[in-house]
């Protein structure tokens, strides 16, 4: 950071002078570089002496391993993988895994904490009661044990492959993860894609008209329901036309498992219901401090103005209690993701699991290693906040 | 995180440290007193343990050998029980003097990991643990089956290439801890858990009913298990290589912890030389002249400690079969103290 000094007061003359010296900017500029190129030449030093080290106790170093062959297998791969692909498409499995925790735990962790915020607002004593008891249960517990607890105890109580749960015969839960039925879109399927393309488009002109046709008339027009049947149904529509191009690919029991479906591990499912219940409880805190932010007035001005209690909510507390809200849940999307890490314990494939703890013990390869997992994390937590930052610039009060 | 901090340790001790050659070893270890060593979270007769909270077994015997031939006194040891993750980085990083944790010797692992294998103490191979219940005899009947295995082993890469290679489908989950994946065998997550086929023997003691799960006759890997020091630090590789050695002759010799101080007036040449009456041998590594009589005395000869900790003396019943010495038909073998 540049040291800025306060310029002279208004009406006295800057004193020009021949001395670059003597000009506080450049001065300035001097100090600045002369700050920056020490560090840089600190951290120069400190990773040839690294390099130097490593090679004198005969320890490898550089990146080059990682387009060597990973040869483990890993049972979650969102992107093709095989144990003859290179760590650095493991690193790739590893950090995708992430993602999907970190970004299924979000919408979750914020749906229960949505709800169980205003519950604890609401005027039924047995809503308020259990959603307190949910907060103080879920924060007051350390999280590895609420992921051992959703793994270890809950997965105990699944039965093995062959006694398997069913659902009207087309998905089963067992002691290795859920099996559903898969859609397998074959050749002429681009249409519903298409199809839904349209429909995005055609939500979101209809938001607009609504939106400037009550602004005109003041009639409000259903647009979620109206937003879903076009979502929904022309998609469908499109692929009734084309013939239906699209197959169902069912679980069936295999020897020792369910072979064909699409499957969720147990891991997954268990670190991700953990990961959601207890940042839940922390959101549920963030939710009830920001609505009761929002004056009392706010809320009477709304009803003496006739809205119904769900549209004041709706329309006046929450979009008050948002600005309040996104700067601390910003802070809970960020643990959420890198919480995620606890999944070594329960052999979750994630980027610590795969990358930081299988790789890194095949290679030794430490330093390099540990800097790129925190680079992802670093880079994940960045984006993160760099977009609830905009989010929050959206939602801030604006005052005229 | 504990393998956080160790990396983070070593990144700094590689980042700041000087270029200078690090200190000898054996002297550090005589300054502080006491011999760090590395062994596991927990592995009934490799390294335990016991009811009173003392460690126990053939890996934490031997680095009991080596602070009974530094100090005299096998209790000179503090033990650093690490995860598989963990080892190799904390012998990297000087947290401890000797790696003795059933680990598997590797070409890639002597040549990157800035250490050097002493001697194999247990030839083991990697097996496959399962439920009496579903009927398997072979390994080649696994098809499609859940793998439980501990994750940054060998195991797991041996594992992916036997079902590779085997052309079978499997499902592999791989845990930080020893603890963790049994628990997740037990729990019925997995049909199979694999690991090198000694510790199965053991981990089998430590589930609810251990008669209900079989060892499959099958060995997919060899895996000398052998005991580790930092590279370039010579003498200590001398030492810690030679106390393993010395366990071995004194065996062959028929020197046991309770004959070894009649052994002392023995004729035998052999004898003579090994327990320090002729010679100076011991001195020529930096230990003292009577070095094997002190190991022998206080931990024992191999055979003792096998039988003590893994063989018929203990709760595993694991025959010597290819730990056996050479002159049984086994593949132990320590070269001559001459």
């Amino acid at each position: 950071m540049a040291i800025t000094h306060d310029g002279p007061p208004a009406g006295t003359p800057v004193k020009a002078s021949g001395s670059i010296w003597s000009n506080e900017k450049t001065r300035g500029w001097i100090a600045q570089g002369a700050i920056g190129g020490l560090a840089a030449l600190l951290v120069g030093v400190m990773v040839w002496n690294a390099q130097d080290n490593l090679a004198s106790q005969r320890i490898a170093s550089g990146f080059g391993f990682l387009s060597q062959t990973a040869g483990f297998g890993i049972n979650q791969t969102l992107v093709e993988y095989s144990e003859t692909s290179t760590y650095a498409r493991a690193l790739l499995v590893g950090l995708l895994n992430t993602l999907a925790v970190a970004v299924v735990g979000i919408v979750f962790a914020t749906i229960f904490g949505f709800l169980v915020g205003i519950g604890r607002l609401s005027k039924n004593w047995m809503v308020r009661q259990v959603c307190t008891a949910y907060v103080e249960v879920t924060r007051n517990l350390p999280l590895l044990f609420h992921v051992l607890f959703w793994y270890l105890a809950v997965l105990a109580a699944m039965p093995p492959a062959r006694q398997s749960y069913s659902i009207f015969g087309e998905i089963y839960i067992n002691n290795r993860g859920v099996y559903i039925p898969k859609l397998i879109f074959g050749e002429g399927s681009g249409v519903g894609l298409v199809a839904l393309i349209v429909a995005i488009v055609g939500v979101a002109i209809l938001k607009k008209w609504a939106t400037a046709r009550q602004m005109r008339t003041g009639q409000p027009f259903p647009v979620l329901w109206t937003s879903l049947a076009l979502l929904i149904g022309l998609p469908f529509l499109a692929l009734a036309a084309a013939g239906f191009p699209v197959t169902v690919e069912e679980p069936a029991l295999k020897g020792f498992n369910f072979a064909g479906g699409a499957r969720l591990l147990p891991e997954f499912a268990a670190l991700t219901i953990a990961l959601s219940i207890y940042t839940g409880g922390f959101i549920a805190e963030i939710v009830r401090a920001g609505i009761k932010a929002v004056s009392r007035g706010q809320s009477e001005a709304a009803a003496s103005l006739g809205l119904k209690p769900g549209l004041a909510t709706r329309l006046v507390i929450i979009p008050q209690a948002l600005r309040v809200m996104v700067p601390p849940l910003t802070s809970q999307y960020l643990n959420l993701t890198k919480n995620s890490s606890l999944a070594a314990f329960i052999g979750y494939p994630e980027l610590v699991q795969v990358f930081a703890g299988t790789t890194l013990n095949q290679t030794g390869q430490a330093i390099e290693i540990i800097a790129i997992t925190m680079g992802c994390y670093l880079i994940i937590s960045l984006v993160t906040s760099a977009f609830m930052n905009w989010y929050n610039r959206r939602v801030a009060l604006v005052e005229r | 995180m504990k393998q956080f901090l160790t990396a983070l340790a070593l990144g700094a001790s590689a980042v700041f440290a000087s270029g200078a050659a690090q200190a000898a070893t054996l002297d550090q270890v005589k300054q502080k007193g006491f011999v760090q060593c590395g062994v596991s979270t927990g592995l009934p007769g490799f390294s335990n343990p016991d009811e009173k909270g003392e460690w126990t077994g053939l890996d934490v015997d031997l680095c009991r050998a080596v602070a009974a031939a530094i100090f005299d006194d096998p209790a000179k040891v503090r033990f650093t029980p690490l995860t598989a993750k963990d080892r190799f980085t904390a012998l990297q990083s000087g947290e401890i003097d000797v790696l003795s944790r059933n680990s598997t010797w590797t070409s890639s692992r002597d040549a990157t990991q800035g250490l050097n294998f002493t001697a194999t103490n247990y030839y083991d191979g990697q097996g496959f643990l399962v439920r009496k219940e579903l009927g398997v005899k072979s390994a080649m009947e696994l098809n499609g089956a859940s793998v439980c295995t501990q994750s940054g082993t060998t195991t797991e890469l041996n594992v992916a290439d036997f079902f590779r290679t085997n052309n079978l489908q499997y499902e592999v989950v791989a845990f930080q801890g020893q603890e963790e994946t049994l628990k997740a065998y037990e729990s019925g997550r997995c049909e199979v858990f694999t690991s090198d086929q000694s510790q199965l023997y053991a981990l089998r003691l430590k589930l609810a009913n251990k008669d209900d799960h079989i060892v499959l006759p099958e060995l997919i890997s060899k895996e000398p298990l052998a005991t580790a020091v930092r590279q370039g630090d010579d003498q200590w590789f001398d030492v810690v290589k030679w106390v393993h050695y010395a366990m071995l002759n004194a065996e062959e010799a028929g020197v046991t912890s309770k004959n070894v101080q009649e052994m002392l007036n023995s004729p035998n040449p052999d004898i003579r030389r090994m327990l320090g009456v002729e010679g100076n041998f011991g001195e020529q590594l930096g230990l003292t002249k009577d070095w094997v009589a002190r190991i022998v005395s206080k931990v024992g000869n191999y055979g003792e400690a096998f039988d003590r900790n893994v063989g018929a003396g203990s709760p595993l019943q694991i025959e010597r079969g290819k730990n056996a010495l050479w002159t049984k038909g086994g593949l132990q073998y320590g070269p001559p103290i001459r």
